[in-house]
């Protein structure tokens, strides 16, 4: 007799009151389907949101792509959303001393227009829902930089109970830039990096998310656990 | 001019005026960076954005009206340049421009802040009605005293033609209707502050307002669409004041000067002042600007 | 402060004075007295803002000691009123109609330590940890490493000591 299976009603018994209700059961998506089980939304909302899997981009030919690619490294539109502590090292960047729109990039307040979200710090389970919802909502080649040692191994809060230790197992990174914190000076040698990369055609973040986006999304949910968004927010 | 040549020689001047608009935008960042003690981005970065934006790979959309929400805007700032005659006396820049065109470029200005308005309803966004409702709020206040001095000035000139408007102001440079209209002319100018929206004007654009209106869902191509509406409708803005108050230009040399230190007055402001409320900026324009355009269009009524 | 503790041990069941600093002590009160305390504090004494509400866990012991800190704008003094509670039925009632803000403290008390508030709004809505299905993480007995190396990853270290392998980078004829 499994604990599934029902008891005799026996009329003596006070029934047990649920004061919580239950979560619905964030482990059950479909995996290697084509579309997506959306489980966390509730019924009536299913159909606002779509139910697509991420697709690959496709790039054009090498030589449109360079120069593209080119475009693309002097103009990076930065996500303004302080993440953890790090987000206090973007402020002195913006302004008279260190500069960056003379690198083309500025300060962007709503995802859909962002190229480039900067992890600043620790990411604690609260904040790595919001970071994966903002993440999946920028479009096109999207570039991720994490600072700090707390996004590289977990920093100060190693042995937290609340704080993810490895980002790269949530969303793909392109540039890590160690530090506690790093100076502004180290912050844009990281740009500058990543400006190379850009250039050599090596930070596809957007593809190898849509790739394994299985492992990526199982790593979410096994961490996230009132899953009440869709699967994939774009 | 054959019909296919006019079309050609629209064409050619259309993308001179995009270029010179964008680079304006770029050469205007790089003068506020320089009064903030920055360095400032370089003045082409507005091609570099419009490549980036045009080059981004995923797009999502919200419908036929949030498609067409940038088509209209640039709809209006084509057809708000496409019936000004840039150049006088020149046929190849003269664009599509014939008598009582005043009226239509004006009504042009208007046309793409409310294709805007119809593509921001669209956005998948429930707070972009208030974005876009400041916005046109600003707009009608501004237009009344520009559409004051446009009156004055078709009571002064006695039509409604910018070619003859040009033509009226030939000769010397105190035939300029800002020596000879002082008072239109100073209303239209306060008007062109709330026209290009830098500050004290600034809200409708501010970055820090992007998520609460209409901008909020456009990326990629629309954002690219918009962006090179900005330079299109800035030049076109530039070269019809030029037009109707500066005297008009004979060649691009000129053309390029005084478009430049037009845009220069609102620059010195925007640079300077910081941001007006909505209803503050109604009421600045509905004031002292009204009551100029009001006593400008008596003065030539009698 | 001595003054105080002598004027409030005519009513009230005080007990424990310490005293810190000449504007910091902390007094004992049983469970059941501490909101008339903390209302006769307030409106007679003058101890107007409180500061905080926290918990220490005594594990040995097996209470859980509620601290009350309150402060007086007009003596410059603070006042530490402490509540202990058996660890095994953790309930208390709540303060929240005397100070609002106490209702967030109460709130992360819940969610950090499991000590429940019957009355206060809001109180099981959890404010830092969503999702949170384990035990209180701020309990002495929750070992938050071990928790950690089960349910995260760790990046594996390379298990180079600094000071050897920058010798050897900068000095490497030694």
């Amino acid at each position: 007799m499994n604990d599934n299976e029902i008891k005799n009603p026996d009329l003596s018994e006070t029934p047990e009151v649920e004061t919580k209700p239950q979560t619905p059961a964030y482990t059950e998506w479909r995996k290697d389907a084509k579309t997506l089980y959306n489980n966390g939304l509730p019924e009536e909302e299913k159909d606002w949101f779509c139910d697509a899997r991420p697709q690959k981009a496709r790039k054009s030919v090498q030589v449109i792509e360079d120069f593209l690619n080119w475009a693309r490294s002097q103009s990076l539109w930065i996500l303004a959303f302080g993440t953890g502590c790090g987000a206090i090292e973007l402020r002195p960047l913006v302004t008279s001393r260190y500069d960056i729109s003379r690198l083309g990039m500025q300060p962007r307040p709503t995802p859909r227009q962002a190229n480039l979200i900067m992890i600043g710090g620790y990411v604690s389970i609260k904040t790595l829902k919001r970071i994966v919802r903002s993440y999946e909502q920028m479009q096109g080649p999207k570039f991720v930089v994490a600072v700090c040692s707390c996004a590289i191994n977990g920093g100060m809060y190693w042995d937290s109970y609340n704080t993810v230790k490895r980002i790269d197992e949530y969303i793909p990174v392109d540039v890590y830039v160690t530090g506690c914190m790093p100076r502004p000076e180290a912050v844009l040698a990281g740009f500058n990096k990543l400006k190379e990369l850009i250039r050599a055609g090596k930070a596809e973040g957007q593809n190898l998310y849509a790739e394994k986006f299985d492992w990526y999304k199982e790593n979410q949910k096994q961490v996230i656990k009132d899953w009440n968004m869709p699967d994939y927010n774009w | 001019m054959t019909l296919a040549l006019k079309i050609i020689w629209a064409f050619i001047s259309l993308g001179v005026v995009t270029v010179w608009g964008l680079t304006l935008n770029g050469i205007v960042h790089k003068i506020f960076a320089r009064v903030q003690g920055r360095l400032g981005p370089p003045v082409w970065q507005p091609f570099l954005d419009i490549a980036k934006n045009n080059s981004i790979r995923t797009a999502i959309t919200h419908g036929i009206m949030f498609y067409l929400g940038p088509v209209f805007r640039i709809a209006g700032g084509i057809g708000t340049y496409m019936f000004i005659p840039v150049l006088f006396g020149s046929a190849h820049f003269a664009n599509f421009s014939m008598s009582g065109d005043v009226l239509l470029v004006m009504y042009f200005i208007f046309f793409g802040q409310l294709g805007m308005a119809l593509g921001a309803g669209e956005g998948g966004h429930p707070y972009s009605a208030i974005a876009v409702s400041r916005g046109l709020s600003q707009m009608t206040a501004f237009e009344v005293p520009f559409a004051l001095s446009v009156i004055s000035l078709a009571l002064q000139y006695h039509t409604l033609s910018i070619t003859e408007i040009v033509a009226a102001q030939q000769g010397s440079f105190l035939n300029w209707t800002l020596f000879t209209n002082p008072l239109a002319v100073i209303a239209a100018m306060i008007a062109m502050l709330g026209m290009n929206m830098y500050n004290p004007f600034s809200l409708v654009i501010a970055p820090q307002e992007i998520p609460i209106g209409p901008p909020t869902e456009y990326q990629a191509s629309f954002l690219g669409l918009l962006a090179t509406n900005r330079g299109i409708f800035n030049g076109a803005k530039l070269v019809l004041f030029m037009n109707l108050y500066f005297g008009g230009a004979t060649n691009l040399v000129e053309l390029i000067i005084k478009t430049f230190w037009i845009y220069m007055f609102s620059v010195f402001i925007g640079a300077a002042y910081p941001r007006f409320r909505t209803e503050n900026s109604i009421r600045f324009f509905l004031k002292y600007p009204t009551a100029l355009g009001i006593i400008a269009v008596l003065l030539f009524s009698l | 402060m001595e003054q105080l503790f002598k004027e409030l041990k005519h009513h009230f069941a005080v007990m424990e004075l310490t005293i810190k600093h000449p504007d910091l002590a902390f007094l004992q009160v049983p469970r059941e007295q501490l909101v008339s305390l903390l209302t006769h504090l307030r409106d007679i004494k003058g101890y107007t803002h409180l500061v905080m509400v926290t918990c220490i866990d005594y594990l040995e012991e097996n209470t859980f000691l509620l601290t009350y800190l309150l402060h007086n704008y007009a003596a410059k003094t603070d006042l530490g009123v402490q509540v202990p509670l058996n660890r095994a039925e953790p309930v208390m009632e709540s303060i929240h109609h005397l100070w609002e803000q106490g209702r967030v403290y109460q709130r992360e008390l819940y969610e950090m330590f499991g000590i429940d508030f019957p009355g206060s709004p809001d109180v099981h809505e959890p404010m830092i940890l969503e999702g949170w299905q384990g035990p209180p993480p701020m309990r002495r007995d929750f070992d938050t490493k071990a928790f950690s190396e089960a349910t995260y990853s760790h990046r594996p270290r390379d298990h180079k000591e600094p000071e050897e392998y920058m010798k050897q980078q900068l000095y490497p004829e030694d």
